[in-house]
């Protein structure tokens, strides 16, 4: 029972997946069925929670091979609270209701190919094999790539090339990386194989090794100078997509990143760990002024998701209990609010005059719900109390200091003001400002109504990073457990 | 002298892909890139050991052979790449050929629809 609840991530997005292409004419049926299996691929996620919430980790080794030659599941605490993330994030997206043409949203090809991406990320969060791990990355690649040009304009395939490209390369570099790390020390497993380096310490060849895989990784998450598939993919997305995309795509590399950097011995982590703090930082500045600069909702959007992976890899880099729980923190923050201002970002151009903010205005008065949802989600995102985006930024920012780090620290900080500036920018132009004189002579009528599905999504994540900001010490309890099973990895082992 | 030719071989490659997939013109970056991924495939394959081993096969009730027994892992590992780069290289072409019949357009310098460049006075571009 417990091996099937092990391999649960993966087998119920792809047995969803296999369902809905067996439902491709029946369009009604297919979403329900899609829905029906993202809320189940939740309930065995919670189940996982439950299961490993005391700070157990569900190892399972398929075939009955000893350790560490079977390829193996191991679902630890961090990991099983991601997934059902993911999940709730999965769930909402699919609730939002498809409208309108030439996004794709109507494909009979999107629900197999949202539950391909789930599976990958499923897997990705699940196993503890580095080469089964490539195996997911090219499985969220492969279904992320459908999703991208599923549109069909030219701007969608552009998008997808430029995609394909970059990411294509990274797994080209984690192959090379884990084959290297393969050949040298004979281990896939995770585990094993910081382990067998530690022992190798200075090997010269095992380090640059090492730096290729963090590399490769830092591609997938989307880490400068590596990130620039990221907006350049994004804004194409339709709203739903993009929400499910900003909440999978990156998180999967920065929680490959902490697992490799968790086990290290101290001598590599004093090599590596500092060089990732610093290109944290550059992203976390670039990111920012990037988003400064937009005038398109979705582009301002995906250039803070750039910033605030810059965030998350800062607190990989300090490492330590406090350093991991603080990335979990982060990543599970950002999932919830970047999600939820995607979604909002979407309806915000439903109801005005599309995603640039140069055309838009009026919303305060015309959609005040919206304009509290979309506060409380920007709030967050800045990191005002007692929102969750406050205590992500306090957990980050006072590891920094308690480590001496100061400049990490007070580039955090000021990230945060340059954050609150082009939520401010979003807030004035698409809500304060009058609405712009339309050129056409049609008086505007009552406003379209916005789908149901789509407040439920973001009314939920908003009331989510509210209620964490409220109560954050259960959770910030549970993530320290968490750092603490990811930092002994392998004390099963035999040594 | 295998270890070398393998060596020499997943340096050509790469290099000759690294050299293809710089280049500007959409069908050659998809090939220069397959080409990278085919050197990765060759390393893989050259990770587990080259040369003089026995196959690593022990009839039941039968002892380990002694000496040098091959890795048979690397072998598993590279099939498992060359299913998958078959596939993303049959994507990647279909999307290449794609591109070109809805654009008309081969150059990767010119793909500028989901990233509208800057306007004339600086402001950013409008997507559509």
């Amino acid at each position: 029972m417990s091996a099937l609840l092990a391999v649960s991530p993966v087998l119920v997005p792809l047995l969803t997946a296999a369902a809905c292409v067996a439902l491709a004419r029946r369009p009604r049926l297919q979403a329900g069925m899609s829905l029906a299996g993202a809320i189940a691929w939740l309930a065995c996620a919670l189940l996982l929670v439950r299961a490993v919430g005391g700070g157990e980790v569900l190892v399972t080794r398929f075939g009955d091979w000893p350790a560490p030659f079977a390829i193996e599941f191991r679902i630890d605490p961090a990991g099983a609270l991601l997934i059902a993330a993911s999940a709730l994030l999965a769930v909402l997206a699919l609730a939002v209701p498809a409208r309108g043409g030439g996004t794709g949203m109507h494909s009979p090809l999107r629900h197999p190919l949202v539950h391909g991406l789930l599976a990958g990320v499923g897997g990705a969060y699940a196993t503890g094999d580095l080469f089964n791990l490539y195996v997911w990355y090219e499985v969220m690649l492969i279904s992320a790539l459908g999703l991208i040009v599923l549109g069909g304009r030219a701007q969608h395939l552009e998008a997808g090339f430029k995609y394909l490209t970059l990411n294509l390369f990274g797994t080209i570099l984690v192959l090379l990386a884990i084959a290297g790390l393969y050949g040298l020390t004979g281990q896939l497993n995770l585990a094993a194989l910081v382990q067998a380096l530690g022992e190798r310490g200075d090997d010269p060849l095992a380090r640059a090794l090492l730096a290729l895989l963090m590399v490769s990784l830092l591609i997938k998450a989307g880490g400068l100078p590596f990130f620039f598939w990221l907006p350049a993919a994004y804004p194409v997305l339709p709203p739903a997509m993009l929400a499910l995309f900003s909440a999978l795509a990156t998180k999967v590399g920065v929680f490959a990143l902490l697992r490799v950097s968790a086990g290290l011995p101290a001598e590599l982590a004093e090599t590596f760990l500092p060089w990732l703090g610093w290109l944290a930082v550059a992203g976390m500045v670039v990111g920012v002024l990037g988003a400064a600069y937009h005038y398109d909702t979705r582009r301002i959007l995906a250039f803070h998701s750039v910033s605030q992976i810059g965030y998350m890899l800062l607190a990989v880099a300090l490492g330590g209990t406090m350093g991991l729980a603080a990335a979990l923190f982060f990543i599970l923050h950002h999932m919830l609010v970047k999600s939820s201002l995607f979604l909002l970002g979407g309806m915000m151009a439903r109801s005005g005059a599309g995603f640039d903010l140069r055309r838009s205005g009026g919303l305060l008065a015309a959609r005040p719900m919206l304009a509290v949802l979309f506060a409380l989600s920007a709030a967050s995102l800045v990191g005002i109390p007692p929102l969750s985006g406050f205590w992500a930024k306090l957990l980050v920012v006072r590891e920094s200091f308690a480590l001496g780090q100061f400049a990490w620290g007070a580039a955090a900080l000021a990230v945060g003001g340059l954050t609150l500036y082009s939520m401010v920018k979003i807030w004035i132009e698409a809500f304060w400002k009058p609405a712009p004189e339309t050129t056409n002579e049609v008086a505007p009528g009552p406003p379209r109504a916005l789908p149901a599905g789509a407040w439920l999504a973001s009314a939920t994540l908003a009331g989510l990073t509210l209620a964490v900001g409220l109560a954050p010490q259960p959770l910030i309890d549970y993530l320290q457990l968490a750092a603490g099973a990811m930092l002994a990895p392998g004390a099963e082992l035999p040594r | 002298m295998i270890a070398l030719t393998i060596a020499v071989a997943v340096a050509v490659t790469a290099a000759a892909g690294l050299y293809l997939a710089l280049s500007r013109d959409l069908m050659r970056i998809v090939i220069g890139l397959l080409l990278i991924g085919s050197s990765a495939n060759l390393f893989v394959f050259g990770v587990g050991g080259l040369g003089q081993a026995l196959a690593p096969l022990v009839e039941p009730g039968l002892p380990a052979p002694d000496g040098p027994v091959a890795d048979p892992l690397p072998q598993a590992l590279v099939l498992t790449a060359i299913v998958i780069g078959f596939a993303l290289a049959c994507f990647a072409v279909a999307l290449v050929l794609a591109l070109q019949r809805r654009t008309g357009a081969a150059d990767a310098g010119a793909m500028t629809r989901a990233e509208p460049p800057a306007r004339a006075d600086g402001e950013p571009g409008d997507l559509a």
